[in-house]
């Protein structure tokens, strides 16, 4: 991960472990099923309040009567619902007894990326020192946030801590009867990142989920809240460019946002979950429902993401302009190779006057990928002087893979000015052999190439995540030309 | 340090260069003209080692290598560079970044450690000064809505900033203005040294009143069909490429 964050590992690595997230519940694991007793279990294994409880039983009868998605490009996967195992206490074992045990392939990666050995560790699962746990990282993290009034805590932890902020917001973004997988998530959430910025605060450092969990095993229906209050700042980042090996074959995360008057959520997103292999399979199926609103005047939220893994991206990152002169973006970057399949985009709610959008979103499509863009730009009958402007760029590596992008647009007033400009170009022989000609072989080729038409948003990204994107991409696509 | 044996090579079957025989040492320019379709380009494809081409026949020993057998990045890091007749543009990528990364590769080859990034700089504005390029175009996106003059003397400055053994200039002066014609021309000049050489392809004798040849050839449908000095290009300006196309009946009435 970042630079700073392995001085932070180096500089506390003396710190004993005091506290931290892991609380301390018995390793349990619920038998495979989805019921009514089920999500009981979960609610009472976590100490949950009952209006909790209510909510998730809300949620699974949404989820039984929602049918499957159908309008994707793609031909939507048999889950099996009932095969699933929905509660797992929190992973306190390292996987590995040491790196030796560690797949080759995964540790040759992991180098590539620049990641110091002891980080490694972490995100290979392997048992580290007590002096390198990332808790005790994160503890000292929480100091700086304490200062500041900040919340960053897991959801499991703000609901017995801050239930009134909890109640208040918990699917007021996304309600519990959104979609199938939304409800699923409402249902069986196992837990998630919690926080809250306080009026007027600007939030010192990048808060990163990569802190927060300590064995890097994100679970498998994630719920994310962040609130940032009037006239604050966040910058959020979720994910790490690591390679993320996981039993899990589907993920259907939740995230809210929530944006009070002036204040201000910047969400970043690297997505690199494995993908399958050469034909697709084992690959992750992520099913994600983000969603922000930006409730009072001059609200912003602006989604990044950078989506290379999953066998099955499918998400749209949205925001709801409801306060007037808000705003909201997306940049996005994603990539599909072999089977992979993204089918990913935003949806910008114009309801507030002179709100704008900025829809910023680069494809790739590599072997046999297919990469669909899928945006809604909606402006209610109030939305005077709404602006929004989208581009949305596909680049083809090879000829056996497709780009597709699907805009729709919506407006009811007139004042409104929607832009949308679309391309879509091809990585040519003659840029390669351009690129060759100077000493440059074709791997790196791509790599520059490929990077300078992601610049535009891998620009958004905070600088040392920005680095590692950029490598990451280049990392992704080894070996999909010639 | 170039010597090419009966070079023969072929394009979707068709067959392009017929037997191409030329020896270039260091310290010397080479021109060669020829009328459209030739083959002028497609034997500095073949020389890069553009995949489109199949060699049929022949060799091509440079510095005591088997140029052929050399994948193309291999060929520009041991010293060959082409300056592109229609330079890429590639959209993102800056023209800065392209070539530190360029010179770096090269370096790396050679066993050499990457340009630290002042050094670079400096680098950066000497070449610029001697080729009097924009420094403007060098941040911008390689090519991307370059003019054609400014693209040919981006392939210059590249050139100055990777300072090969062997230099291939493809009608380099084709879409300069006058001025233009003038600076990249005494670009070159300065370049030259008993250590390089250059191979400068073009239609017209004045380019080579700048940069003055050692040799003039004439390729014509895959063949060198006469060689000389600058002088010839001069005689070629007056009379066109009609009396070289039939040598034979030439010679007989003559
Ligand atoms: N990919 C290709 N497929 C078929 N023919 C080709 C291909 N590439 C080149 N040729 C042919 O090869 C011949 C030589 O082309 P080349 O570009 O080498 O000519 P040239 O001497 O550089 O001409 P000019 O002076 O116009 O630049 C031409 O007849 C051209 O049409
Ligand atoms: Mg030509």
């Amino acid at each position: 991960m970042a630079k700073n964050s392995a001085d932070i590992l180096e500089e506390y690595s003396d710190k004993e472990y005091e506290y931290g997230f892991v609380t301390d519940i018995e390793m349990d694991i619920a038998p495979k099923g989805l019921n009514e007793d089920i999500i009981r279990f979960i609610s009472a294994k976590k100490g949950e309040p009952q209006w909790l409880l209510e909510w998730r039983l809300k949620g699974y009868e949404a989820f039984l009567k929602q049918p499957d998605p159908h309008w994707q490009n793609f031909e939507f996967p048999q889950i099996d619902f009932q095969d699933i195992s929905y509660y797992a206490a929190p992973r306190t074992k390292a996987k590995y007894k040491d790196m030796n045990e560690v797949d080759p392939e995964l540790i040759a990666t992991f180098e590539k990326l620049g990641i110091p050995l002891s980080e490694q560790k972490i995100l290979a699962g392997v048992a580290v020192d007590a002096v390198f746990d990332s808790v005790s990282v994160a503890t000292t993290f929480q100091e700086t946030l304490k200062e500041h009034g900040i919340i960053f805590s897991s959801v499991s932890k703000a609901v017995q801590e801050h239930p009134e902020l909890i109640q208040k917001y918990l699917g007021s973004v996304v309600p519990y009867s959104d979609n199938k997988f939304a409800a699923l998530n409402s249902a069986v959430f196992s837990d998630g990142s919690f926080v809250y910025i306080p009026k007027g605060v600007r939030c010192p450092m990048e808060l990163s989920t990569y802190f927060r969990i300590n064995s890097g095993n994100t679970g498998q229906f994630e719920r994310t809240l962040i609130i940032a209050d009037e006239g604050s700042y966040v910058s959020y980042l979720e994910g790490c460019t690591a390679p993320k090996r996981d039993e899990n074959q589907m993920h259907a995360a939740v995230v809210e946002l929530v944006a009070l008057e002036n204040a201000e959520i910047k969400y970043s997103t690297v997505q690199n979950w494995y993908p399958g292999d050469k034909d697709g399979k084992g690959g992750i199926y992520n099913f994600v429902t983000k969603r922000g609103v930006c409730r009072g005047a001059n609200a912003k939220i602006s989604w990044t993401q950078v989506e290379t893994g999953s066998a099955i991206t499918w998400k749209y990152p949205s925001v709801i302009l409801r306060g007037d002169h808000s705003s909201g973006e997306f940049y996005s970057v994603a990539v599909t190779k072999n089977k992979q399949i993204a089918d990913t985009g935003t949806k910008m709610f114009h309801i507030g006057k002179g709100t704008k959008s900025r829809i910023i979103s680069k494809g790739i499509s590599a072997g046999e990928g297919q990469n669909s863009y899928r945006g809604l730009v909606n402006v209610g009958s109030k939305a005077e002087n709404a602006r929004n402007f989208t581009q949305c760029d596909s680049l083809l590596i090879g000829d056996r893979c497709g780009a597709h992008t699907f805009p729709y647009i919506e407006s009811k007033n007139r004042t409104a000015t929607i832009e949308h400009e679309a391309t879509t170009s091809k990585i040519g022989e003659d840029q390669i052999f351009y690129l060759n000609q100077r000493g440059i072989d074709t791997e790196k080729a791509v790599a520059l190439i490929v990077n300078g038409y992601a610049k535009e948003v891998l620009n958004q990204l905070p600088m040392e995540f920005a680095v590692e994107a950029q490598k990451l991409l280049s990392i992704t696509l080894e070996g999909s030309v010639g | 340090m170039l010597s090419i044996k009966n070079l023969q090579a072929k394009v979707e079957d068709k067959q392009i260069l017929k037997g191409i025989n030329l020896q270039v040492n260091a310290g010397e320019v080479h021109a060669i003209m020829g009328p459209n379709g030739s083959g002028k380009s497609s034997l500095a494809s073949v020389l890069t080692g553009r995949e489109n081409y199949e060699v049929t026949d022949g060799e091509v020993i440079f510095d005591g290598k088997n140029l052929l057998e050399l994948s193309p990045e291999d060929r520009a890091r041991e010293g060959v560079f082409l300056a592109f007749q229609y330079p890429i543009e590639i959209p993102g990528v800056s023209n800065i970044n392209f070539l530190r990364t360029a010179l770096n590769e090269i370096r790396a080859y050679h066993n050499e450690p990457p340009m630290e990034a002042k050094e670079f700089l400096r680098l950066t504005r000497e070449k610029q000064k001697l080729v009097e390029f924009d420094a403007k175009l060098t941040n911008r996106s390689l090519n991307e809505g370059f003019s054609g003059g400014e693209k040919k003397r981006n392939e210059i400055f590249q050139l100055a900033m990777l300072n090969p053994k062997l230099s291939i200039l493809d009608e380099t002066d084709s879409g300069l203005d006058i001025d233009a014609l003038r600076i990249v021309s005494n670009g070159v000049n300065k370049l030259r040294s008993d250590k390089n050489a250059f191979i400068v392809i073009t239609h017209y004798q004045r380019l080579l009143e700048y940069i003055v040849p050692d040799f003039v050839h004439v390729l014509y449908d895959g063949r060198i069909v006469k060689s000389g000095t600058k002088e010839l290009a001069l005689e070629l300006e007056e009379k066109g490429y009609d009396w070289i196309k039939e040598p034979a009946t030439t010679a007989s009435v003559g």
